[in-house]
């Protein structure tokens, strides 16, 4: 685990800290050893693919789950043998959970039962909590007639009015379809700010990640790969693994030549010889296949052969165009790969649509510009 | 659109035709033939068919019907209760606490009472309660007892017991089915939202089992009424309840048309019953999950 952004003094206040957290079911190990602090008044995400154990951890927090080993605290209370309705977390589940006999306000008010305000207080308050997700005047609607955006701002209202300490969202935009699901980012981002409590969020799509998170945790197997903000998490990953879960990332085999003070020198097939400045070198490379660059798509840009104006550039042909109105996505053979076996793939690059510049045919040539800060090396 | 469904419903419609037939044949037949009795006149062992309203006139005005309507409907509604009480924490447990993968052996379980004929299954109940029963030479032998209890058998009590058994599994089985729809983040919601599993259950799980809690009401309520086996077996004939009325008036004293008069008014009165009982739960079966 690796930390290259973000390292704040230790002045801000952790709200959620897990240490060495193990959790089994039966003989399989669900959670392996989470060391965590979630920092109060942030947005936290929970990445990852499905059964590398971040709803586990999620629901550890909640308590709906025990666990093996270890310790978890919220606000600085240890959360051993404190039931789920005892935490001062609330959830918003990743099916909602709406509660299909009672009405909108019924179900925005279910949790305050036992608060002491009177009746008529209690019921401002809960029309307080649907004009806050823009509900305001649904309150005497059926469950039932909601639609699947409405549903999850009922069950964030009615998680909100109790004021917790941590919102745990568990998946809570994967059932919306694209459009409702990048207006609701917005708003969850816009919520979490004007709230200020702190958001922890469980998802599979990196995209969503990326967009709301101020960190971002990254998950495969019951641990955590990366934690992060996400432009480092994007630009630096810390293995290919996780550049290759976060978004689209092109490998190249790279033979390492040798340390220099202010980095590492390497040969590419294609680059020739570059030096990767030490902040874009990553050990933490599980993989045998050997030291390899990475870069984005969007790292590097197609560029007319011959074209002036460019220190570091790279031969090759089209192989491959996809057009996708905004961006179109080459992909280029690379000169130069021998040696290298065929290890060498095409790599992409995406390039934006602007007036002006030419969709390029398959087949041409063209060339590669890069610059050494935009590759990451994995040895 | 309009025509599509126009032809679904004729599909629809044909398939269901054959046991739709069967079903107005069998039922709707003799139901007619019974509303037809219950307005015709009594000619003793003959019937006179001439419409009259005396039958219902004499029924509504028998004390002796109003004392078997009335233990009949308590018995019914006790069954129901004692039924429906038992069978809530059977069905509980099955869907809650029965792992997935063993569900339908348990079912399975649930259905051998089935295995024996419900007539064979009211005499050993008999045999349980009776005199010499089982109970009683129990007791008995340990010495807790001097002599036989007679409180055991032909009453009431000993009516509801054996019924509220052979009708278990109707009422379980519903109450299931609802508790098995119950989406167990709802539960865990509750849970979230400050409350104990003991206010869960009574805020979450009880309101969206009530359509299966009804349903077993009704299932077991309505045949229980006019059940005719266990007061003639368990009560020993001192007891009667309405089939038994309408059976001595059908055929031990040949009034078809008193019989008919008894039959079809004890059926309005249960229908009535079940209906407000319904209505009373309307808000609980209106819930979409």
């Amino acid at each position: 685990m690796t930390e290259t952004r973000d390292n704040r003094p230790e002045a801000v206040t952790p709200m959620i800290e897990c240490r060495g957290v193990h959790k089994y079911y039966g003989d399989y190990h669900a959670l392996r050893g989470i060391d965590l602090t979630i920092r109060a008044g942030e947005f936290f995400s929970l990445l990852g693919p499905s059964g590398c154990g971040k709803t586990t951890l999620l629901r550890t927090i909640a308590g709906f789950e025990d666990i093996s080993s270890g310790v978890v605290l919220v606000d600085g209370k240890d959360m051993a043998g404190v039931a789920a309705n005892h935490r001062p977390t609330n959830m918003v589940f990743q099916s909602y959970a709406i509660f299909p006999h009672l009405t909108v306000a019924e179900n925005v008010g279910f949790g305050l039962r036992r608060d002491p305000r009177g009746k008529a207080e209690k019921a401002a308050a809960v029309e307080e909590a649907l004009a806050m997700v823009g509900l305001k005047g649904y309150g005497a609607r059926a469950s039932h007639a909601l639609s699947g955006g409405q549903r999850q701002r009922v069950a964030l209202a009615r998680a909100l009015i109790l004021k917790p300490k941590v919102l745990l969202l568990d998946e809570p935009l994967s059932a919306l379809d694209r459009k409702m699901r990048e207006q609701m980012q917005v708003e969850l981002i816009k919520l979490q700010r004007q709230v200020g409590i702190t958001f922890v969020l469980v998802t599979h799509d990196q995209e969503e990640a990326l967009v709301m998170s101020d960190r971002i945790a990254v998950m495969f197997e019951g641990g955590i790969a990366q934690l992060d903000g996400p432009e480092a998490l994007y630009a630096r990953p810390a293995s290919r693994r996780v550049a290759d879960f976060i978004g689209v990332m092109n490998f190249l085999p790279t033979r390492v030549v040798g340390d220099t003070p202010s980095g590492t020198e390497i040969e590419v097939p294609g680059f020739g010889r570059v030096e990767i400045p030490a902040s874009n070198v990553s050990r933490a490379n599980p993989d045998d296949d050997g030291p390899s660059i990475g870069f984005r798509p969007e790292a590097v840009s197609l560029v007319a052969p011959g074209a002036a104006g460019h220190s570091h550039v790279a031969e090759g042909v089209i192989d491959e165009v996809v057009y996708y109105g905004d961006m179109t996505y080459y992909d280029i053979r690379l000169d130069g790969s021998d040696g290298f076996g065929d290890k060498v793939r095409p790599v992409r690059i995406a390039m934006r649509n602007v007036f002006g510049r030419e969709v390029q045919d398959v087949g041409a040539r063209a060339n590669v510009s890069w610059s050494p800060g935009s590759l990451v090396l994995f040895r | 659109m309009a025509s599509a469904n126009r032809s679904q419903a004729a599909q629809g419609l044909s398939l269901i035709a054959p046991p739709l037939g069967y079903a107005l044949l069998i039922m709707a037949a003799p139901l007619l033939t019974i509303l037809a009795y219950s307005f015709f006149k009594d000619g003793y062992l003959t019937v006179i068919r001439e419409f009259t309203l005396e039958n219902y006139a004499s029924v509504w005005a028998d004390p002796i019907f109003h004392k078997i309507m009335l233990r009949s409907l308590g018995v019914a509604a006790l069954v129901t209760l004692v039924t429906v009480l038992l069978a809530f924490p059977v069905a509980y447990f099955l869907s809650f606490a029965v792992p997935a993968h063993k569900k339908s052996m348990w079912l399975f379980l649930i259905t051998i009472p089935f295995w024996t004929s419900y007539l064979i299954r009211v005499f050993l109940w008999k045999v349980i309660l009776g005199y010499n029963g089982v109970i009683n030479s129990g007791l008995t032998s340990v010495g807790l007892i001097e002599e036989p209890l007679t409180f055991l058998l032909y009453n009431v009590n000993s009516i509801v017991i054996t019924l509220a058994h052979a009708y278990a599994p109707f009422a379980i089985l519903p109450i299931f089915i609802a508790l098995e729809k119950i989406d167990r983040s709802l539960l865990e919601a509750g849970r979230d939202l400050g409350e104990s599993r003991a206010m869960t259950f009574w805020r979450v799980t009880l309101p969206l089992a009530m359509p299966g809690v009804v349903a077993a009401s009704l299932i077991v309520f309505i045949p229980v009424i006019g059940d005719y086996v266990t007061p003639t077996v368990i009560g020993g004939g001192k007891i009667p309840m309405i089939a038994n009325m309408i059976q001595a008036q059908m055929l031990d004293l040949d009034n078809r048309p008193l019989g008919s008069a008894l039959a079809v008014t004890a059926m309005l009165i249960v229908a009535v019953f079940s209906l407000i009982f319904v209505a009373l739960n309307r808000r609980f079966l209106k819930v979409r999950q």
